[in-house]
């Protein structure tokens, strides 16, 4: 008989951001018993930093369609993107946005009292014609109103929180299948089984594995971690989006809305250098055409500073009304982070870690996948994935900006309705043997149980950190990549022999650290490895050594497994209310 | 030049498990090796390479998720925005006052989201729903400037004499400024059941108008405005 508490619940997600809490509300509504576990107090999901709006042709400012939103999708996506998953996205889009604003988010306002939208990178009219305001803002804190917002919503729908409750592993069933999640109370060290008939990871994303990152200190790929190790895989994980704005050394995040409103980049000359990469759509391309450039003009020596390492975010122009009244935060940021008060001085920006591309391979309901030996997609029974965290794929090779926050609270949505529908047809408590509990706390335990005098987590931490900075930034090549996949096998070889000095069970913050090392480390290999097998330029994947698209080779999406196990699957082609947009160029 | 780079950290240590009592603990952090220019910097670079055991929360690291409100030299404020040029080479830290602690410098919050849980933070509306959006005005939307952005890190809260004396029924200031976000919205109706749960002695009227709470918002809101304005409308739906 294990000696570990049992808890069960109809759906246990994990994570707290967006894509968790959409998914509770949508499930806690409908009367089902529903835990949502997060490491952190709801509101400190990094949802809450996002900034510059979410995306929904609702047309309020000129005459928008949600087929445009989808070309732009597909197209920004470089033609990797699933267009059944980003038609469904798209469709839904208006009505998601409408939702939220039923729910009491505070959008800022147009005159006519509709939702205030702003033009954002890469999004057109027409398919491909002119910018179109499509980002739904409240001011530059769009993430921060919506968390709160869905956090309310979901008080008064009486969810069942367990915050500062950290995930540890996944628990199978008899027969294989996912049967919720081991975790620990941070409060208390106590460990406890989440027996669930459905469980959702809403885990968000892993940027804290580059040395330089927007993301905040709790992204750390959690639940990519606990697929992988299960044996189950993840989707694209060589596409990681470096958004072209991080304030240089800090790493915050300066909204793309701040080029929305109009502003724009200069070299160290004073030159709006994205005329000459992107005429058509200049400073509001997409986000990797963008970042590339900057790093070319650093590169070339046109880099701004002493040491000529970053580019200028120029903003003085819009006047004060603009900054005060749509930009409030990033003015706050600017001048706290980089002393520099963007009424009067341009803020100096660089291209930073930013998003991932690639996550939980998930069909459009939600429902996470794997493929077997014949190389076709298996549903994992029990096993569901939304937000960051998962690949749908809707972003393909690279996102657009105010997709996230629309991938969040669509496939948030999406996830609650199927399993509404699922539980009400009838979805069965797996059965599970203690063994496969204690099974899902060997890792915490090895940590409990490790012995002085082993490797410090930290240098191992900082050691993995530079690898991915230097080796799989903006620009790739074989050899650096090699090198960089091989020391990462060693680091991870290390990791095994850690050590945790700190064994209090009260609020041991150091025990999280390690076990969230464990899971940056399974996220780092994975986007290692899978950046060194494509051999290609697409999106955000850029290598100095293959230029071009490679349409012949690699219109596909990588999935890897832990054991460094490739498969690939198709890219959808079929969305069903649109016509399908023939693999093509991708447009500038 | 490295000795005028020394910080002195004095901090407030106590885990359960280990301390009968709460002790002071001092450390010497050169400041030319910490990566960063903020007091969570020297706070992560004390716990990653001096002493592991140092605890405390922390997450978003630029000002908006609120988790690390902490005490520094008697004055509550959010550590990874406090510059260190802003503050002088000694510094204490100790955790937010009135809540318990649990170890080091992280405090029970139960109480203070009670509080927060008790103005039903979130929009009530009894009307039918449009098929698209509420409208707002600018003017009605531009009412919750200054009272949305709460980032729920309890400096005010903590910070107010009179939440120290009645934790239980007083809401405090944190509480009182998402009160008064759901009273001015346009879009609410329950407007009249909201102030007349905030009508008795304690939950607002313990106000005393200290403004310690302005003081250490380190997102410049103003809750004794908001709770100034609570009053006003309670008052006019009396006359």
């Amino acid at each position: 008989m294990s000696s570990v508490v049992t808890r069960e619940f109809d759906v246990v997600v994990v994570g707290a951001g967006g894509a968790g809490l959409r998914a509770a509300l949508e499930l806690a509504a409908s009367g089902h018993n529903v835990a949502v576990i997060s490491k952190v107090f709801p509101t400190r999901s990094h949802t809450v930093s996002a900034q510059g709006g979410i995306s929904a042709a609702l047309g309020n400012v000129q005459p928008d369609d949600w087929r445009w939103h989808f070309y732009d999708t597909v197209n920004g996506g470089d033609y990797l993107v699933d267009q059944n998953a980003a038609e469904y996205m798209c469709r839904v889009a208006p009505q998601a946005v409408i939702e939220l604003e039923h729910m009491g988010l505070p959008f800022s306002r147009l005159e006519d009292g509709k939702i205030y939208q702003r033009p954002f990178g890469g999004h057109t009219s027409h398919f491909g014609g002119q910018p179109v305001n499509r980002a739904c803002a409240a001011a530059d804190r769009t993430g921060h109103a919506m968390l709160h917002t869905l956090f309310q919503k979901n008080l008064q729908a009486k969810t069942n929180f367990y915050s500062e409750w950290f995930a540890l592993d996944i628990v199978k069933s008899k027969t294989g299948d996912v049967a919720g999640v081991t975790a620990l109370c941070i409060q208390t060290g106590e460990t406890v089984f989440f027996k669930a008939r459905a469980t959702v990871f809403a885990t968000g994303g892993a940027g804290r594995i580059f040395s330089a990152t927007t993301n905040a200190l709790i992204n750390t790929g959690d639940g990519l971690g606990m697929a992988l190790r299960a044996g189950f895989p993840v989707q694209d994980m060589e596409f990681w989006q470096f958004h072209p704005t991080g304030i240089a050394e800090a790493g915050c995040l300066i909204t793309e809305g701040a080029r929305g409103e109009g502003g724009y980049l200069l070299n160290k000359n004073g030159e709006r250098f994205m005329e000459r990469y992107a005429p058509h759509l200049k400073d509001l391309s997409c986000r990797d055409v963008v970042s590339r450039a900057s790093m070319i003009e650093i590169r070339e020596g046109r880099g701004a500073g002493p040491n000529g390492d970053h580019v200028l975010l120029k903003l003085d122009h819009l006047g004060t009304d603009v900054i005060e009244k749509r930009l409030p935060g990033i003015r706050e940021l600017s001048i706290t982070f980089a002393g520099v008060d963007p009424m009067k001085d341009p803020i100096p920006v660089v291209p930073t870690c930013h998003y991932m591309m690639g996550g939980i391979p998930t069909n459009i309901d939600g429902q996470a996948l794997t493929v077997d030996n014949s190389n076709h997609d298996q549903l994992i029974a029990g096993l569901y994935a939304a937000g960051e965290a998962a690949c749908v794929s809707v972003h393909g090779a690279n996102r657009l900006g105010t997709n996230s926050l629309l991938d969040l609270v669509v496939f948030g949505r999406a996830v609650g309705i199927t399993l509404t529908n699922q539980l009400a047809e009838g979805l069965a408590m797996p059965e599970v043997e203690d063994s496969a509990i204690e099974q899902a706390l060997v890792r915490v335990n090895r940590w409990n149980n490790s012995t002085d005098g082993g490797n410090d987590p930290e240098t191992i931490r900082l050691a993995m950190r530079k690898i991915m900075q230097e080796d799989f930034g903006v620009f790739r090549e074989e050899n650096a990549m090699q090198s960089g996949l091989a020391k990462l096998k060693k680091l991870h070889a290390d990791l095994q022999n850690a050590t945790l000095k700190d064994k209090s069970n009260v609020f041991n913050t150091a025990r999280i650290e390690c076990l969230e090392l464990d899971n940056l480390m399974d996220v780092a290999l994975a986007t290692a490895a899978s950046a060194a097998n494509r051999k290609e330029s697409r999106g955000a994947h850029s290598r100095f050594d293959y230029t071009e698209r490679d349409d012949k080779n690699w219109w596909k999406h990588t999935v890897y497994f832990a054991d460094d196990k490739f498969a690939f699957r198709p890219v959808n082609m079929q969305p069903t209310h649109v016509d399908v947009i023939p693999l093509q160029a991708r447009a500038e | 030049m490295s000795e005028n780079n020394i910080m002195q950290v004095e901090i407030y240590r106590f885990d359960p498990e280990l301390d009968k009592k709460p002790r002071m603990q001092d450390y010497q952090v050169d400041l030319n090796k910490v990566p960063g220019k903020m007091l969570l910097d020297v706070m992560m670079y004390i716990k990653d390479h001096q002493d592991d055991t140092l605890t405390f929360r922390r997450s978003c690291r630029e000002g908006v998720c609120g988790s690390d409100g902490v005490n520094i030299n008697g004055k509550n404020g959010l550590a990874c925005i406090t510059q260190l040029v802003d503050l002088p080479k000694k510094v204490i830290l100790r955790p937010l006052p009135a809540l318990p602690v649990i170890r080091d410098l992280v405090v029970d919050m139960a109480q203070f989201y009670n509080q927060y849980e008790k103005t039903e933070p979130y929009l009530q509306n009894n009307e039918e729903l449009p098929t698209k959006e509420r409208l707002q005005s600018p003017e009605d939307r531009a009412k919750l400037d200054g009272l949305y952005e709460c980032i729920l890190c309890a400096c005010c809260t903590t910070a107010c004499p009179s939440f120290w004396w009645n934790p239980d029924k007083f809401l405090g200031p944190a509480a009182l400024l998402q009160a008064s976000r759901f009273i001015q919205d346009s879009r609410d109706t329950h407007t009249q059941e909201r102030l007349e749960k905030l009508s008795d002695p304690f939950s607002l009227f313990r106000c005393q108008g200290i403004m310690n709470c302005v003081s250490v918002c380190p997102k410049g809101l103003n809750p004794t405005k908001a709770i100034g304005a609570i009053r006003n409308m309670m008052i006019a739906l009396e006359a």
